[in-house]
């Protein structure tokens, strides 16, 4: 039988796994953002799970909303992204310092 | 160990080391592949959740769509990746500290505070896509009409946010064409009508065929 | 009756109004036309609601009027408390208001404010009639703080005077002192009370004689005796009682008519009525009667003694009123209210009309004020002499003149009384009429008899150096001074009629009934009831009092005024030069002022001057605003270190939050 403590530990090491990354890969903003991908997909696996083991649809409606925002997110991310690269030929966030104060 | 069981076991395996592959590979590009592996098995252990809706969904939308406009990004940008990954020895001792601390707090809370009895399965003619429709039209509409707002939104912004004008560039534009009236392009002159012999050497062409045959009179 | 006592308050406030705003349109004539019309329609209803309850028995008026506000369930509101008290002053104080502003129209002809003098004392009769009128401790209020504010504005009338606006200044903080008190007294009362109607508070008179209040720990006193003590202060200060009456003789500095209307007649009066009006709580309080006995004894007699030696002729009278008002407040203090509210009219009556005769004499000198350069002025004034002949008889309690009887009264009450102190302040009394005497006709004598000395004027002309004074400069020399036009004249002679009549009313005033429904007075205290046994008219009374030391000793100072600036005119220097050391005091007015001016003024300019430079040019200024301005600058550099800009360190820092925040949870 699969648990509940099961699905929620992946979770967690999955989560951990990309606190890692944004530790690892503090200067590419790109593998930044795919590292919070990756930890929005750690956060819909506890809602699904919940959701299933709760028999609660409304967990998976969650699930719907945060892939909506996660979409926009992903889409806008990348926009100023480009923008970005365009204006200072670079993503290495060591040299994104304008708000040094 | 049921079958399930290991489904789980081999999915959630293939799952992690996806994710620790998309962290520490050099490529962006192929940590971006890495990480689609990781929703395609993410999926796998949706359907095992009864989440086939969401599964499929995870699939055609975020590796469909978003992983290929990141992988789109990362390839159009000329990125220099050596001197993106300084430093990355430096950090890995400090992430890998955090990464374990989180994981075993994580782990700690699960397993202490968090059991629960497995449900039933449901049975064969369930529709997930169906039972979910049928609470997102009704109690989540309004919710479910500003996701669709934010994605609005969020089309304008990462469209008003890449646009540029290039000089160069040479496009028809529909709006002016379709605004073209009669008075742009024909404009008449009214002018007052001249005597022949005077005119003679001067006549339009739309008068010629008068001309020719004055001609031939004087001939 | 309402909308009687409403116009008879209302019609000055509307002459004020239209004086005042409206000064420039109406003009000179308009302006006094209107007040003087204001004041005579509260005259004609005050002398219809006086006899209608004094001859018509109409029952005593005490209704409220308007309700300002409710709080907690303490009623501010307006009202009329009219019975014979209040009708009485009613009539007195728009009387000698009509008179003084008659009187204005020749004092005041060729003064470039006109109409803003007329506005002013429209005013102060609005004022003093709420004062009077009111039935509640918030109106009272309003009309002690409206009298005193108009005060104020008259003293400094001309405001050009640095004495004037030094005068001004004087009579408002002082003025202030008393009010606190005043305010004090009142709030104990409201406090104990829990309302601030007349009646309501009087109600419960009997309960407070036994109520104690803590002032501090261990200091524990009688709750009536305080407030009532408190409440005197604000006496003293309006009514000008030691030492709270150093502002009188300065206000002297105003325009005559304000001396004689508010200085002498009416305002200063007002602490009087205000005790009287308080008899119900005053009977029971012995302590607060002998603390109010003692001072007014102290301030009759030794301010009399200072009139000795003034020169100014209105710095005289008013030392006089100043010892007049100590006569009153001794009355107060022997329970013989009836007394002192006799006196307070009798002397309102004779005292405006010695301020209005010096005031003609001023104006025949061309303004002038110093005595020295008068004297034979009987020849050019006579109707000025003869009033203020009938004045000064009247003040010092010659027989059949109205302060005869007033003061006469007073004298014995305080003989009958057993007030602790009243021993002491018997001696005083009497030995102030032999002063009062003195000082009354040294001035008679100075002004009106002896050799002309008008053309000796300019040695004695002040040097105020101030417009009003340049403006006459020319025509100084030695032109003979004339007899004033019929509208100084007129009210003059006015004035003098109840001036000697006034003391005829002695016998339901004080010994009847008159008073009865206004005035409380326990038996055992009633000193009138007890000489009121032996009355039985008023040529008795005359007789009587022609057996008693007072007046023997009035005639004894006549006629040492007599002798010694009519017969021997050089045996005063000589006795001046004796006695330098006693001169001197009296010069000095005890050192009241001298006092004042070093430890209170200079102690409280240097008080704050210490608060601004320490308290808000340091801490304030410096502490707490540039201070907190600097504090968040020094902070803000240092935090500014932490805000490197770059994404991964602001990250590092939520992840480490977020960390820390589980384990709270967890642990």
């Amino acid at each position: 039988m699969i648990t509940l403590s099961h699905y929620l530990v992946l979770a967690a090491l999955l989560f951990s796994i990309s606190v890692a990354g944004i530790f690892l890969n503090r200067k590419n903003v790109i593998v930044l953002l795919m590292c919070i991908e990756l930890m929005l997909l750690a956060v819909n696996i506890n809602f699904i799970a919940f959701s299933f083991f709760l028999q609660d649809l409304a967990g998976q409606v969650f699930v719907f909303f945060i892939l909506t925002v996660a979409a926009a997110e992903a889409a806008i991310g990348l926009a100023i992204l480009v923008l970005l690269f365009r204006n200072r030929s670079t993503i290495n966030v060591q040299d994104l310092d304008a708000m040094k104060g | 160990m049921t079958f399930e069981l290991i489904l789980f076991y081999i999915f959630g395996a293939i799952l992690l080391g996806a994710a620790l592959a998309m962290i520490s590979v050099r490529n962006p590009v192929h940590a971006a592949l890495f990480l689609v592996l990781a929703f395609f098995t993410a999926a796998a252990i949706w359907l095992l959740l009864e989440a086939e809706f969401l599964a499929i969904v995870l699939v055609l939308v975020y590796v469909g769509a978003v992983m290929v406009l990141f992988l789109f990004v990362v390839m159009m940008l000329d990125i220099n990746i050596a001197r993106l990954r300084e430093g990355f020895a430096e950090f890995l001792p400090a992430g890998l500290v955090v990464a374990a601390a989180m994981a075993t707090v994580l782990t700690l809370v699960i397993t202490r505070f968090i059991t629960m009895e497995v449900p039933e399965r449901a049975a064969a003619d369930y529709s997930n896509t169906a039972e979910l429709g049928a609470i997102l039209y009704t109690e989540y509409v309004y919710p479910f009409e500003i996701a669709a707002v934010i994605l609005l939104v969020a089309i304008i912004a990462a469209i008003s946010l890449t646009m540029r004008r290039r000089p160069d560039t040479k496009y028809v534009d529909p709006a002016t064409q379709v605004k073209v009236r009669r008075e742009g392009r024909v404009r008449l002159v009214s002018m007052e009508s001249v005597s022949r012999d005077v005119q003679k050497n001067k006549s339009r062409p739309s008068k010629s065929r008068n001309d020719e045959s004055a001609q031939d009179k004087n001939k | 009756m309402d909308t009687v006592y409403l116009i008879i308050v209302l019609a000055p406030l509307l002459g004020a109004v239209i004086a005042g705003l409206f000064g420039r349109q109406v003009g000179r004539v308009g302006a006094h036309s209107v007040t003087i019309f204001g004041v005579a329609v509260s005259f004609v209803l005050s002398v219809v609601v006086f006899y209608a309850h004094v001859f018509g028995g109409t029952p005593v008026y005490n209704e409220t009027v308007y309700t300002w506000m409710v709080s907690d369930g303490l009623h501010f509101e307006i009202g009329f408390l009219v019975d014979n008290l209040t009708a009485m002053m009613m009539l007195v104080v728009t009387f000698v208001s009509l008179m003084v502003h008659i009187y204005t129209i020749g004092y005041m002809a060729d003064d470039p404010g006109y109409q803003r003098f007329f506005s002013y004392i429209s005013l102060f009769t609005f004022s003093m009639l709420m004062l009077v009128m009111a039935n509640n401790f918030l109106q009272l209020f309003f009309g002690w703080e409206a009298v005193g504010l108009v005060s104020y504005l008259l003293i400094g009338f001309w405001y050009k005077r640095p004495t004037a606006i030094y005068a001004n200044m004087k009579a408002f903080i002082v003025n202030r002192v008393g009010d606190f008190g005043f305010l004090i007294g009142i709030a104990t009362l409201v406090f104990y009370a829990g309302s601030l109607n007349y009646t309501e508070v009087f109600g419960e008179a009997e309960a407070m004689r036994d109520a104690t209040i803590t002032l501090w720990p261990g200091g524990t006193f009688g709750l009536l005796d305080v407030a009532l003590i408190f409440l005197f202060i604000g006496a003293m200060g309006k009514s000008a009682q030691v030492p709270l009456h150093v502002w009188l003789p300065d206000s002297m500095e105003g325009p005559t008519p304000i001396s004689a209307l508010i200085h002498a007649a009416t305002m200063v009066t007002a602490g009087i009525f205000m005790v009287a009006r308080m008899s119900p709580l005053y009977e029971f309080s012995v302590v607060a009667l002998s603390f109010i006995l003692v001072i007014g004894a102290i301030t009759a007699f030794f301010m009399g003694l200072i009139g000795l030696v003034q020169n100014d002729i209105k710095r005289v009278v008013a030392y006089s009123t100043l010892s007049q008002l100590g006569y009153m407040t001794v009355a107060l203090g022997a329970s013989a209210y009836a007394a002192a509210v006799f006196h307070l009219m009798t002397h309102a009556f004779f005292k405006a009309l010695l301020f209005l005769a010096a005031g003609s004499v001023i104006v025949a000198m061309h303004h002038l004020q110093d005595m020295r350069a008068m004297g034979g002025l009987r020849r050019y004034m006579p109707i000025t002499y003869a009033t203020a002949l009938i004045g000064s008889l009247a003040l010092i309690g010659f027989p059949f003149f109205s302060g005869f009887f007033s003061k006469d009264a007073i004298i014995e009450a305080v003989g009958y009384s057993e007030t602790p102190g009243a021993g002491f302040a018997y001696w005083l009394v009497l030995l102030g009429v032999f002063v009062t005497a003195l000082y009354t006709f040294r001035m008679f004598f100075m002004v009106f008899h002896g050799k002309e000395r008008y053309d000796q004027a300019h040695q004695y002309m002040p040097d105020h150096g101030d417009d009003h004074h340049d403006d006459h400069h020319d025509d100084h020399g030695p032109a003979k001074p004339k007899e004033s036009p019929w509208v100084v004249t007129v009210p003059l002679i006015l004035l003098a009629i109840p001036s000697v009549v006034a003391g005829y009313f002695i016998g339901p005033m004080l010994f009847g009934d008159f008073f009865a429904d206004s005035l409380f007075v326990l038996e055992e205290q009633d000193v009138l009831g007890m000489k009121g046994e032996t009355y039985t008219g008023v040529l008795a009374f005359v007789l009587d009092g022609l057996m008693l030391p007072a007046f023997w000793l009035a005639i004894a100072g006549l006629g040492t005024a007599w002798y010694l600036y009519m017969k021997r005119p050089d045996l005063p220097g000589v006795i001046a030069e004796r006695l330098r050391l006693g001169v001197r005091i009296l010069e000095e007015k005890y050192g009241f002022d001298t006092f004042n001016d070093r430890v209170f003024a200079a102690g409280s300019r240097g008080l704050g001057r210490w608060l601004w430079r320490y308290g808000d040019a340091m801490v304030i200024d410096g502490l707490l605003v540039n201070g907190t301005a600097r504090s968040v600058g020094w902070i803000a550099a240092r935090v500014r270190g932490i805000q490197t800009g770059f994404l991964y360190h602001y990250a590092f820092v939520m992840i480490i939050g977020l960390l820390v925040l589980i384990f709270a949870f967890v642990i």
